[in-house]
């Protein structure tokens, strides 16, 4: 009687586990998988795309695959694995610029999207510089879904009425205001995880560097390590001193709930902080939070852009097309982009869409003097950005500038940036 | 030992009541966590019973948890039966079949047991792919069964070893062989053996996380890491990731509570040379 | 006869699909890794479908121990030695105290026993989920002395960028030193009452010769860096051990209840009679007795705290440097930051810290299977 009940589950064992491949071989036919970090806060956006291909693909399964972890941070490690694994999604989140070309694309692992570029004559819609970015002398390698601005100070207004404070022009006037907020028990600037912290560093070095020097830092005209570099460190040190100091157990959501609820006075964020308090916090743009480029960068635009590319091997290659296809559409473009708090990356956008954020915010990009974004991905390729997360902590553990310099040296030559 | 009420007994207690105390704290504010609306969530009134009873969060983590749940069911299940089969023969062989260097095979068996496994990681997720079974489940079952082994054998070895070899001894006389002393002999002796190492599999496997992360795709995730997922990204509303703990721990504590027997059996088996 | 034989070769071949594997996905993997830790594959070029790999050497781990981008795997490494240690103390201490408790047969002691062993069954996701709510700065284990009328605590459980016994990473060679011979010593004074002769001369006089040319000369010692890098407890490692003490005290606390009750009470009436009092029984016999035990959990514990992967990347997720350990780091160096062959190096460290524990208990394990 035993015996006979081990068998049966063994028997049964197998057959589950001989079941499987099976199964999964069936649903291949019509599925259609995704893969990004927008999950929480940032989902209905992505969702909103999924409803339009889903009317137009009704009987096409919608694999949703995100991974949390705000600016990828988590994402990036599984796509890894997937796509080393053989066994790559059908599209996939990325960050136009190095961080698609110098990881994937020069792996050989995407397809050039150029024929569909000129198909849906994308060429003449996206803005000349941005195409150039996403692509290489090769190809085109990833759809842009939108504008993100990195250098954006949030706050609310009446808060810093309250305490009598006024958004601060460039860093010294924050050092000037700081410790008046201090004293009334206001944290002068909301900090989060790590990630964060390379994003606040990039708005700091942008003011003390100017956009010209940050440039050259990525042509690799401008040393790290040179005077002017290891100044946007120190510059970056003072304004840490006024930050909070649980940021590291804080995702950037709790950093801008800080503002929000008037625990802190300012936040550094890019603009998909808007996203997050006009959908999730239900708060109206221009009074229920303001927003000033970040000090000293003004009439300076600091961009990433959010772009879906196509691996080689995908599975379902055709529908990965439709996909990508609905993302550079007008319509899709104009789904996505009021709800994810960014501007869409064509020229031609229906701007009534959007909410007062926004409109200012292309308005911007369409004069101000744009730069690349390093933390996100941008500027750099993976690599780089990996070991410069290291230098971070090294940074904020030291707070030594002139290591932090020669660091950035070693990592630069590493990860063969400006060569 | 005869009981009575000492200052001695009562510091026991006392002592033995805080203790509980610290030990349940953790259970009680997921549950308390799980069961606020969103709203009612705050960090300074995080210890209070909620106003209103939410049972949604749990149909909410469920409806979102499901896929996760169901993965690591067929792999629970498929890895556990699997691997116990094979530990179960592999303990008979090594209890009552060694030949000459049989013990320094099981040595080097056990020594699998304790490798970190960051150290196979790569080679592992390498092999995968080589035989395309990478991102589903039955990679996973794979190397649940495969680095199982040790654990299985050394248990099922230990059990084994209390059967008497005259048993055995007399079962061959009888003419049986490998196989039928295994069948007639061993194997209905061994329920309690099975039941001890399944537990043992079944609670290592449902918990593991490392691997569901690299080696699965996301529609084959196992619970861990759908938990992950959910706790990962808005830590605003705390009930989810609470009501999704509670769903994950579930079963294995189920089995705990009403088998908690076999359990600590199963763990003295893995810690303790029989 | 022939009979026997036959059975005896179906006994191997039983086992011969099990020695394969196990042959192939732990030695064979192992011998990968260290390949691959020995190469340059990383990088740039690393995705492609056929990387270009070549073998650079050692290159990967002297960058690990002496390169100056690698601080974070030399604090991950610091802050596995802390875990361990006081995982160790913690959960050894804390679950032989409820075992000793337990022992005098409350009532309801199954009960009680269910109570502090149920967070062992949870996996680490789940318990780090609950516990990174339970050590929220502003709430949670932080305000439970209001609840007394006390002030709410301030500690930054897993946020805290303190850390205290700091130490030079420079001067590492002379720190090994110090700890090889403050281990000589008291390994001879341990053996002191037995042999006093052979402890002066193995032990002590060499333990105190290494310690007084490091503390003499030790600034001709070469410094392992160059520059100074200072490595210590981070305070934020607090909150996980903490979590890890709760799941894991009730493991030893099992353990040792079961050594106990293996114990023969006439043991202990005998101990009484001779006028013991109950701390002695304890402290010169059941403990003692329980050598064994305190062995296997030492290796399960330190084991464990080796893949504390899991519980990290829930408390605080992967980037939080302060709360690192060398087996998350090996997961992001190798799948975000592209790096295989240093991530096999960490996994390979890793490995050897492991091995050191797990190599002399697995040999003495097999003497006794010998002797059996």
């Amino acid at each position: 009687m035993l015996k006979k009940l081990g068998i049966a589950v063994c028997a049964s064992a197998m057959l589950t586990a001989g079941a499987i491949p099976a199964q999964a071989a069936d649903k291949v036919a019509d599925e259609l998988e995704i893969f990004s970090w927008w999950a929480g806060d940032e989902g209905p956006a992505l969702e909103a795309l999924i409803d339009i291909h889903g009317k137009k693909f009704p009987k096409v399964d919608v694999v949703n695959a995100t991974v949390t972890g705000g600016s990828g941070v988590n994402a990036k490690a599984v796509l890894k694995t997937r796509m080393l694994g053989g066994n790559p999604p059908d599209s996939f989140q990325v960050h136009a610029g190095q961080e698609l070309i110098g990881t994937w694309v020069k792996a050989d692992r995407m397809e050039d999207l150029t024929p569909l570029f000129e198909q849906e004559g994308w060429m003449d819609v996206f803005p000349e510089g941005l195409v150039k970015l996403i692509g290489t002398d090769d190809g085109i390698w990833s759809v842009p879904v939108n504008i993100h601005r990195s250098n954006v100070m949030w706050y609310v207004p009446d808060n810093l009425n309250k305490w009598g404070v006024r958004p601060p022009q460039n860093w010294e006037e924050f050092i000037e205001i700081a410790p008046k907020l201090k004293a009334q028990g206001v944290v002068p600037l909301a900090l989060a995880q790590n990630w964060t912290a390379n994003h606040l560093w990039e708005s700091v070095a942008l003011a003390s560097l100017g956009a010209e020097k940050w440039d050259k830092l990525w042509t690799g005209e401008l040393p790290f390590n040179s005077p002017e570099a290891v100044a946007a460190w120190d510059l970056f040190g003072k304004v840490l001193d006024y930050t909070n100091t649980d940021a590291s157990s804080l995702s950037w959501q709790q950093a801008t709930d800080m503002v929000v609820d008037g625990r802190a006075a300012f936040n550094v964020m890019g603009d998909w902080a808007a996203g997050y308090m006009s959908t999730t916090k239900k708060l109206k743009p221009g009074t229920g939070f303001g927003w000033v480029a970040s000090p000293g960068t003004n009439g300076q635009f600091m961009f990433l852009a959010d772009s879906f590319g196509l691996p080689k091997k995908s599975p379902n290659r055709d529908q990965a097309i439709e996909w990508l296809k609905i993302l550079g559409s007008k319509d899709g473009s104009d789904a996505f982009n009021p709800l994810k708090g960014s501007i869409s990356a064509r020229t031609d956008s229906d701007l009534s869409k959007y909410n007062d954020y926004a409109k200012s915010a292309s308005k911007d990009f369409s004069h101000d003097r744009i730069v690349g974004s390093l933390a996100h991905g941008v500027t750099a390729n993976e690599g780089f950005m990996n070991d410069f997360a290291t230098v971070m902590e090294m940074y904020l553990k030291t707070r030594n500038s002139d290591a932090a310099g020669k660091a950035m040296v070693s990592i630069a030559m590493k990860n063969k940036i400006g060569q | 030992m005869e009981r009575k009420l000492s200052p001695a007994t009562i510091v026991l207690y006392v002592v033995l009541g805080i203790l509980v105390i610290l030990y349940l704290m953790p259970a009680y504010m997921a549950l308390v966590t799980a069961l606020k609306s969103p709203a009612e969530i705050s960090l300074p009134t995080a210890w209070e019973w909620p106003s209103v009873i939410n049972w949604s969060s749990f149909s909410e983590a469920l409806d979102l948890l499901k896929p996760n749940l169901v993965n690591s069911l067929i792999l629970t299940v498929c890895a556990t039966a699997l691997s116990t089969v094979l530990g179960s023969l592999n303990g008979y062989v090594f209890s009552k079949w060694t030949f000459r260097g049989s013990e320094i095979i099981f040595t080097l068996f056990l020594f699998g047991m304790f490798i970190p496994y960051q150290v196979i990681l790569i080679p592992l997720f390498q092999t995968l792919r080589a035989m395309n079974l990478y991102g589903g489940l039955p990679g996973l079952i794979l190397a649940h069964v495969v680095y199982g082994l040790p654990i299985t054998s050394l248990i099922f070895r230990n059990f084994y070893a209390q059967i008497p070899t005259a048993l055995i001894e007399s079962a061959r006389l009888d003419g049986a062989g490998f196989f039928s002393i295994y069948t007639r002999v061993v194997f209905p002796l061994s329920i309690p053996g099975f039941v001890v190492t399944s537990l043992w599999q079944f609670t290592q496997i449902w918990n593991e996380f490392l691997w569901g992360i690299t080696l699965t795709r996301h529609s084959e995730n196992p619970i861990t890491v759908g938990l992950a997922q959910l706790a990962g990204g808005q830590a605003v509303s705390w009930n989810l990731p609470m009501a999704g703990s509670i769903l994950a721990a579930i079963p294995v504590l189920l089995i705990y509570v009403f088998l908690g027997r076999y359990f600590i059996r199963g763990l003295l088996a893995g810690s303790v040379k029989g | 006869m022939r009979e026997v034989s036959r059975d005896r070769i179906k006994a191997f071949l039983t086992l011969l699909p099990s020695i394969v594997l196990i042959g192939i996905f732990v030695y064979g993997f192992i011998g990968n890794t260290i390949w691959i830790s020995l190469t340059d594959w990383g990088g740039v070029g690393a995705l492609a479908e056929d990387p270009q790999i070549s073998y650079i050497g050692f290159q990967n781990y002297v960058d690990l121990f002496t390169g100056f981008l690698e601080g974070r795997f030399r604090q991950d490494l610091v802050n596995a030695v802390y875990y361990s240690v006081l995982l160790l103390a913690g959960a050894v201490g804390l679950g032989m105290f409820i075992a000793i408790l337990l022992d005098r047969k409350p009532m309801g002691e199954d009960f009680l026993r269910t109570i502090f062993l149920y967070p062992m069954s949870l996996s680490f996701i789940v318990s780090g989920t609950i516990w990174r709510w339970l050590l929220a700065p502003q709430g949670g284990v932080n305000i439970l002395p209001t609840y007394a009328g006390m002030e709410p605590l301030s500690f930054q459980w897993l946020a805290s960028k303190e850390s205290v016994l700091l130490f030079n990473w420079q001067n590492l060679l002379g720190i090994i030193l110090y700890i090889a011979a403050f281990i000589l010593i008291i390994v001879g004074l341990l053996g002191l009452k037995r042999d006093p002769n052979r402890a002066m001369k193995r032990w002590i006089l060499p333990g105190v010769i290494i310690g007084a040319i490091v503390w003499l000369f030790g600034d001709l010692l070469p410094q392992a860096m160059i520059m100074e890098e200072m490595h210590g407890l981070n305070l934020a490692t607090l909150g996980i051990i903490l979590a890890t003490v709760w799941q894991y005290s009730g493991y030893t606390m099992a353990l040792y209840l079961a050594g106990f009750n293996g114990i023969s009470q006439d043991l202990r009436h005998a101990a009484m009679l001779d006028g013991a009092s109950e701390w002695d029984y304890y402290r010169r016999i059941a403990i003692p007795m329980l050598k064994p035990i305190t062995i296997s959990a030492v290796i399960i514990l330190s084991h464990i705290s080796l893949k504390m992967f899991d519980l990290i990347f829930a408390m605080t997720g992967p980037d939080n440097a302060e709360t690192g350990h060398p087996a998350l780091n090996m997961y992001l160096t190798t799948f975000r930051a592209n790096d295989f062959a240093k991530g096999a190096a960490i996994a390979i460290v890793l490995f050897m810290v492991a091995a050191m524990f797990i190599i002399p208990y697995l040999i003495s394990s097999y003497r006794q299977q010998k002797g059996e």
